[in-house]
């Protein structure tokens, strides 16, 4: 830049960091100015959550330097970040619900004179905080947490960052639970804070935030910085092109043939729940893989939990095989033939002390086959043989097993009640790329043999690749259909609500 | 920290504010209708009968006997407020009053001795405890249940009933008053104001406030969590002790089953979680301790003044502490929506 007036308060230098061995980050610069909103862009797992976490020393980066006004900083501890300036704000709160708001701004720092809390000096304290950011009004210092709404919590989040004078503050997806207004609310407290100097990493993938909020943006993409741009000069077109930009280097399994694709198994005609899902219209056929894309907090998994039952919908009506259906429990979901593979393997999935055999049967003795204790009338081994689960007996608990070996025997245990509506949520999720093959060559073939699957992806490609028809959600309801094949800035563009400028560019 | 200087002369409006909303974060409200509830039917199913509730002597023979409960349950407050719990506390009791009778055996210069003995051993015992559920990571329920027959084997090892004698001017602590006032409850008064302002003004108090509801985020906040859970073992320990004392003074003598006769173990949790403190931690205070005490204290007097027998008591006392905790559980899941 030309005419910069000052220069950046904080570099981060050649980051690179690895989990066992994957790399999550790869040489990635980034720096930040004072009264500099920057956001940082990129899909799941492009390594924004991870380089954040590395700044605010949640993590120790294998390599690269970070340089915070003029001093290279090391950071073992979150503490010594937050004393050194540097404040993060997490999607999810830290505070504690049942403490005041001083409570939780000192937590750990309270003014004292000898063992005594100053409560007075506290609250003061905190009430000078909440008045630089004019929001004294509306919370106290000596309310609890737990009657503050989720915005508000927020803010008590960031008026805790700013009482260790932080010079630096990372928010993380801070929008995603907020109303309009509220957003609007927080982007007022975002500029104020930037007129005061502080710098901002703002981590989005809500692309008219980024044009609304920030100076400049970089964009990360499998761990890699991508490049980094003016905001004022770049368009929303871009900014999808990096981010999704990349060689389909996976194999997928051919698509469905029409001639494959049946009646409905499953029709959800003006689904709702309360609060989070709304006008949902979706049909689910014989031998097809419908793909469900959408950002996080779009209603994904939690249309995957009311067509199962576990948060049902309160509005609208289901079918299962043209017939009305009321699924009010996991219970009856599972009667109706409908399997759920959860995001979460090892919590929702499995039970990790039991062994393959007891994990594969758990739904079906659920419904009350006792009488086919053990494997007798149900052939677990066969199953499991066609599920191609290799290098692990009948007998192992699953804990042991690999991640690609474990959803298989989720799988199983949907199979082995001869689930015929599958529903998969994020079915790869922490799987290594050999196996995934595996477990996407499995749900084709289920497809083929007449089951109806309805898949949740938060990665492209596969959403991608695998889906026959793509069904995008944005803010509880359905943005849009896409049918097989569709390009990955389609999606994105639905997913995020920028069709215009898609349209106009 | 740079904390302000000044002190602020805060309003009575500024500070009935703050007295509400501790007591809101207390939870503390609701239980002292309950108690309202029981006392008065209580006092009306007594009087039915023709037995003798609201006097004098009755209501201070129900405060004596909330002394030795009372005294415990606050510590017991103290140490599942930071997420711990201590099932030690009936045999220390026990302890307490056997070696603090055996050092005095009767003789009163030996008195200061005998107490500062056995509120050492309570402090070790906090201090293991402590260390078995933080350093060695063992869960504290299975911790302090170890270190409570580990007691109980000392105990059974050397006594099987009464041994030494307190000094008669001790008696004072279980038979004395001050006024009309018995010294007891006194000293139950100041031990429960005590627990208050530890938890309300130190940091200590905050620190374990917060330990409990969230040890993670405590730590990530620069609070040393593992003495935190340490030191919250302790004041359990040393109140132990203490209503191990009032009870020898009562008794006169110390002896092996005077904890767990009392089941002090299990009564003082169910004081504290009646009185809307969360057995997981984090939220709750001593006042609602107290009323809990106070609920199973008057359950306790009316059934013995109606000598009905005993089953229908603890089916009564089993169903308020479960409904009890029902009703926090569903505020909970209101107020978390």
């Amino acid at each position: 830049m030309p005419d910069q007036p000052v220069g950046p308060i904080l570099e981060m230098r050649g980051i690179t960091k690895g989990f066992f061995g994957v790399p999550v980050l790869q040489d990635v610069d980034i720096d930040v100015r004072p009264g500099e909103v920057h956001a940082i862009l990129g899909e799941n797992g492009a390594g924004k959550s991870t380089l954040m976490k590395i700044l605010a020393g949640a993590h120790q980066p294998d390599a690269g330097t970070m340089v915070l006004d003029g001093q290279e900083v090391r950071f073992g501890h979150p503490i010594e970040a937050q004393n050194a300036g540097v404040s993060i704000i997490y999607q999810e709160f830290t505070l504690l619900r049942d403490r005041t708001v001083a409570q939780n701004i000192y937590l750990g720092r309270e003014p004292h004179r000898g063992p005594f809390v100053d409560t007075a000096a506290m609250e003061r304290a905190t009430d000078e905080l909440l008045r630089s950011l004019n929001v004294e009004a509306a919370i106290r210092p000596n309310r609890a947490v737990r009657s503050l709404s989720i915005a508000q919590q927020q803010t008590v989040e960031i008026a805790k960052a700013l009482s260790f004078k932080s010079k630096v503050l990372v928010m993380d997806e801070p929008t995603a639970a907020l109303s309009p207004r509220e957003v609007a609310a927080l982007f007022d407290l975002v500029r104020l804070l930037r007129e005061r100097g502080v710098a901002i990493l703002y981590i989005s993938h809500r692309l008219r935030e980024i044009f609304d909020i920030a100076q400049r943006v970089t964009v990360l993409k499998d761990g890699r910085r991508v490049g980094t741009l003016d905001v004022a000069a770049t368009t929303s077109r871009d900014l999808v092109k990096m981010m999704v930009g990349r060689d389909l280097d996976h194999y997928f399994p051919p698509h469905a043939a029409p001639a494959d694709v049946g009646e409905a198994r499953l029709a959800v005609r003006g689904g709702g729940v309360s609060g989070l899902l709304h006008d949902i219209h979706i049909e689910v056929r014989r031998g097809e893989i419908l793909g469900i894309g959408g950002l996080a907090g779009s209603g994904r998994t939690e249309l995957a939990q009311a067509l199962f039952g576990v948060r049902p919908f309160d509005q609208g009506e289901v079918e299962v095989d043209g017939k009305s259906v009321r699924v009010r429990s996991a219970r009856q979901a599972v009667r109706r033939r409908m399997g759920f593979v959860t995001e979460d393997r090892k919590i929702e999935g499995l039970v990790l002390p039991l062994s393959v055999r007891n994990n594969s049967l758990l739904a079906l003795r659920s419904l009350g086959s006792f009488l086919r204790r053990g494997s007798g009338g149900i052939p677990v081994a066969e199953l499991l043989r066609t599920l191609e689960l290799r290098g692990a007996g009948l007998e192992r608990e699953v804990r042991f097993l690999s991640g690609g070996n474990q959803q298989k025997v989720v799988l199983a245990k949907w199979l082995a009640c001869e689930a015929q509506i599958l529903i998969f949520d994020e079915p790869t999720r922490g799987i290594d790329v050999g196996a995934k093959a595996g477990i996407h060559d499995l749900m084709r073939q289920l497809a083929r043999n007449g089951a109806a699957i309805l898949m949740i992806s938060s990665e492209l490609p596969e959403l991608i690749g695998m889906s026959d028809r793509i069904i995008v959600l944005r803010n509880g309801t359905v943005a849009g259909e896409l049918p097989a094949g569709s390009a990955e800035s389609d999606i994105m563009f639905l997913a995020t609500g920028e069709q215009d400028v898609a349209g106009a560019a | 920290m740079t904390a302000p200087q000044a002190v602020m002369p805060s309003g009575l409006g500024a500070r009935l504010t703050s007295l509400r909303s501790s007591v809101a974060a207390n939870n503390a409200a609701p239980i002292y209708l309950v108690l309202l509830v029981v006392f008065l039917v209580a006092w009306l199913v007594v009087s039915i009968a023709g037995g003798h509730f609201l006097t004098l002597d009755n209501l201070t023979s129900m405060l004596v006997r909330s002394v030795a409960l009372g005294i415990v349950a606050a510590g017991q407050t103290v140490v599942i407020l930071a997420g711990s719990l201590d099932l030690s506390v009936a045999y220390l009791i026990s302890v307490s009053a056997l070696v603090s009778s055996l050092i005095m055996n009767g003789d009163p210069n030996r008195m200061v001795p005998g107490v500062l003995a056995v509120l050492g051993i309570g402090v070790l015992v906090g201090l293991t405890n402590g260390v078995i559920v933080t350093k060695l990571r063992v869960n504290a329920f299975i911790a302090t249940l170890g270190v409570g027959l580990i007691l109980r084997g000392l105990l059974n090892a050397g006594f099987d009933n009464f041994a030494g004698k307190v000094a008669p001017q001790f008696e004072v602590f279980g038979y004395g008053s001050i006024g009309p006032l018995p010294v007891s409850v006194i000293v139950l008064a100041v031990a429960m104001l005590g627990v208050w302002f530890l938890l309300r003004s130190t940091r200590f108090g905050h620190h374990v406030y917060a330990v409990g509801g969230n040890e993670e985020t405590a730590r990530l906040s620069g609070v040393r969590s593992h003495r935190v859970i340490i030191g919250a073992h302790i004041v359990c320990s040393v109140t132990a002790v203490l209503t191990g004392l009032f009870l020898v003074a009562r008794i006169r003598a110390g002896a092996p089953w005077i904890g767990p006769d009392g089941g002090y173990d299990l009564e003082s949790i169910a004081a504290v979680v009646v009185g809307g403190t969360a057995l997981a931690g984090g939220r709750g205070g001593v006042w609602g301790t107290l009323a809990g005490v106070l609920i199973l204290a008057i359950i306790d007097n009316a059934f013995n003044a109606l000598q009905f027998n005993s089953f229908v008591k603890d089916v009564v006392r089993g169903v308020i502490i479960v409904a009890a905790v029902a009703i926090y559980a569903q505020r909970e899941r209101r107020a978390g929506r």
